[in-house]
């Protein structure tokens, strides 16, 4: 576990950025912006330290913060690989093949579902509707949408990841393909 | 082809752009609103127009708004509801990632129309890069003059903010949206007191959907009553509808109020037929919380007229034979979708995004979700089928907020118009469209 965990000069900033955009006094308003970005600077999970390092970036009480993290399902509260695959698993991208899609995934990467490969590159996880029900299958990896997904597109994606090998985050740019 | 008044221009090139969207005549609502006309004029158009909550809902917006409490010396809030979570609906996302300004012009308006001095945009955590491509959107408008203090001379200040969201489908429900803007979990308030008296930060607030927001936009430059001439009845002016599943052209479509269901299916303008030329065997017409429909009674209402794309005509036969327009969520099913396995799908989706707050929900959605399961991998009894009727009847209306409605309906109607399917399941152990998949993918 990292002693001493800090934000870097530039997140603050952004923090403060952040907090300023509620009313006074009403700055706990930035927790689910602030917990994202904490997030994604620190390895794609919020350790019991964040949060706490959270909570005292917004001067609110630690339990005011983990009772939020663990209520929202993109919060972390454990360790995930580089790159998070989340595949849909509701009714549209079911209708249009997503098991066969998770079923390749978990051949391809050797793992389970909810499980991440021994070398800490890829955590297969399924969730509920991303509203990219007209793409469907899909799934997200960072903030980028991989639409209309076939056993090929998949492929490709992997073995492009792996090559790429930078953790993925919801602040990463994102081509956008299909509407 | 229908009138077209949100994506009228959605294929514009560059139309993300402030520079392309103005030339387009974007931001003519906000010029005519805040120089020529009182905010209680423009609250008067939308209650002409007849337009309706786009969210899922249906409630009058122009009544929704009046009902918006204006006490002196207390700031009053807009908020805008692109927490689009609803299975089945990507019609938000469409329009704030195409048209991005459109969703900004209709929230200045909308605020002038409130006397709202600050606004939030409230997106779904997964839509990161939507928030992107709105916060660049709104860095532009205020550069313009669109937004900031003193907006066009007219001393009105607006201030316009994107929150995200934290992946919680309960969040799209107005008042554990609120909760979420103001930092807590998503657990729905009891109401009253409604956000119009109490809302944001204890005070009164408008909380609408993105279409919802958006429409303001035509209605304001062409008038109310202009937009009241398109559609039937009470179901006034455009719908963005996100049509998915089983079809040959999957995408968000804007239709008038009005078109008959056969005719958006089926016709090469919208979803273009069933894929691979199989049969029509149901439809979730309104995102996955309303009933589901079989063909025969999606096509046609229980009185044999035709079924029409509006809120009275889809709601026709009440839940007997009927269904809702709800999100304008459109899932079609072809022939060789089992009703059991998609029933067990949406019962994990609802039992996975209970806030946990009241019993009946919580333990409900969790209890229907195990009876499915026990019955899609075939351990299931006759006498299941009875507990799961009587499980949802126990949930609906017993609930702070319409999530546990919704858990429930799709299980009512999935067995009220497709028990022989259950049944079955129960009897064969499987169903047998589950024999065929495992016989090819195994090479048998």
């Amino acid at each position: 576990m990292e002693k001493n965990l800090q934000f870097k000069p530039e997140t603050l900033k952004l923090i403060k950025e952040v907090m300023s955009r509620y009313p006074e006094g009403k700055h706990k308003s930035a927790l689910l912006p602030v917990l994202h970005l904490a997030q994604a600077e620190f390895d794609g999970w919020l350790s019991p330290e964040a949060m706490d390092l959270v909570a005292d970036a917004l001067n609110i009480k630690p339990i005011e913060v983990y009772e939020v993290a663990s209520f929202y399902s993109m919060y972390n509260l454990k360790p995930v690989g580089k790159c998070l695959l989340e595949v849909c698993r509701t009714s549209s991208c079911w209708l249009r093949g997503a098991e066969d899609i998770v079923r390749h995934l978990e051949q391809t990467l050797g793992i389970k579902e909810g499980e991440t490969t021994p070398d800490g590159m890829f955590t297969l996880k399924t969730v509920e509707c991303l509203g990219s029900c007209g793409t469907a299958p899909m799934l997200q990896c960072g903030a980028q949408f991989h639409e209309n997904l076939t056993f090929e597109k998949v492929d490709q994606l992997v073995s492009d990841l792996r090559k790429d090998g930078a953790r993925k985050t919801y602040f990463d740019e994102v081509t956008v393909t299909h509407y | 082809m229908g009138k077209k008044l949100l994506l009228a221009n959605d294929h514009v090139p560059g139309i993300q752009s402030y520079a392309v969207y103005r030339e387009k005549g974007g931001y003519a609502s906000v010029e005519k609103a805040l120089k020529t006309m009182t905010p209680e004029a423009v609250v008067e158009e939308v209650k002409k127009s007849g337009l309706r909550g786009r969210g899922g809902a249906g409630f009058p917006t122009g009544m929704k708004w009046s009902f918006l409490a204006k006490p002196e010396g207390v700031p009053r809030y807009l908020v805008c509801n692109a927490d689009e979570s609803e299975p089945g609906t990507f019609k938000d996302r469409y329009l704030m990632s195409r048209i991005p300004h459109f969703l900004i012009e209709g929230m200045i308006t909308s605020s002038y129309a409130l006397g709202a001095n600050t606004s939030y945009i409230y997106v779904r955590g997964e839509y990161y890069y939507v928030i992107a491509i709105l916060e660049k959107a709104i860095k532009e408008a205020y550069a313009a003059g669109w937004l900031g203090k003193n907006i066009l001379g007219t001393g009105y200040d607006l201030d316009l903010y994107v929150q995200p969201g934290g992946g919680a489908y309960i969040c799209g429900e107005e008042t554990a949206l609120l909760e979420s803007l103001e930092g807590k979990r998503g657990n729905p308030r009891i109401k009253p007191p409604f956000p119009a008296i109490k809302g944001l930060y204890g005070c009164p607030t408008v909380v609408n959907n993105v279409e919802t927001i958006a429409a303001v936009v035509p209605i304001v430059n062409e008038g109310g009553d202009e937009y009241a001439k398109i559609g039937i009845g009470r179901s006034t002016g455009t719908k963005l509808i996100s049509a998915s599943g089983h079809i040959n052209k999957p995408g968000v479509y804007e239709i008038e109020l009005g078109v008959p269901v056969e005719e958006f299916i089926y016709s090469d303008q919208y979803c273009g037929g069933i894929l691979n030329n199989k049969k029509l065997k149901a439809v979730v017409a309104g995102g996955s919380s309303v009933p589901i429909l079989p063909a025969n009674l999606i096509l046609k209402t229980a009185n044999g007229e035709d079924r029409l794309m509006t809120y009275e005509s889809l709601s026709d036969g009440g839940f007997a034979s009927g269904s809702m327009l709800g999100s304008g969520g459109f899932i079609v099913m072809d022939e060789t979708t089992s009703i059991v396995k998609n029933l067990w799908n949406f019962a994990r989706f609802y039992h996975h995004e209970s806030c946990g707050q009241c019993s009946p929900c919580r333990e409900g959605t969790g209890w229907m979700e195990k009876v499915l399961h026990k019955i899609v991998h075939g351990h299931g009894e006759m006498k299941d089928i009875d507990l799961l009727w009587d499980l949802q009847r126990r949930i609906e209306g017993n609930t702070i907020c319409p999530l546990g409605d919704a858990a429930a309906w799709p299980v009512a109607s999935a067995i009220r118009h497709f028990r022989h399917e259950f049944e079955e399941f129960v009897r064969e152990g499987h169903s047998v469209k589950d024999v065929k998949h495992y016989f090819e993918v195994n090479n048998l």
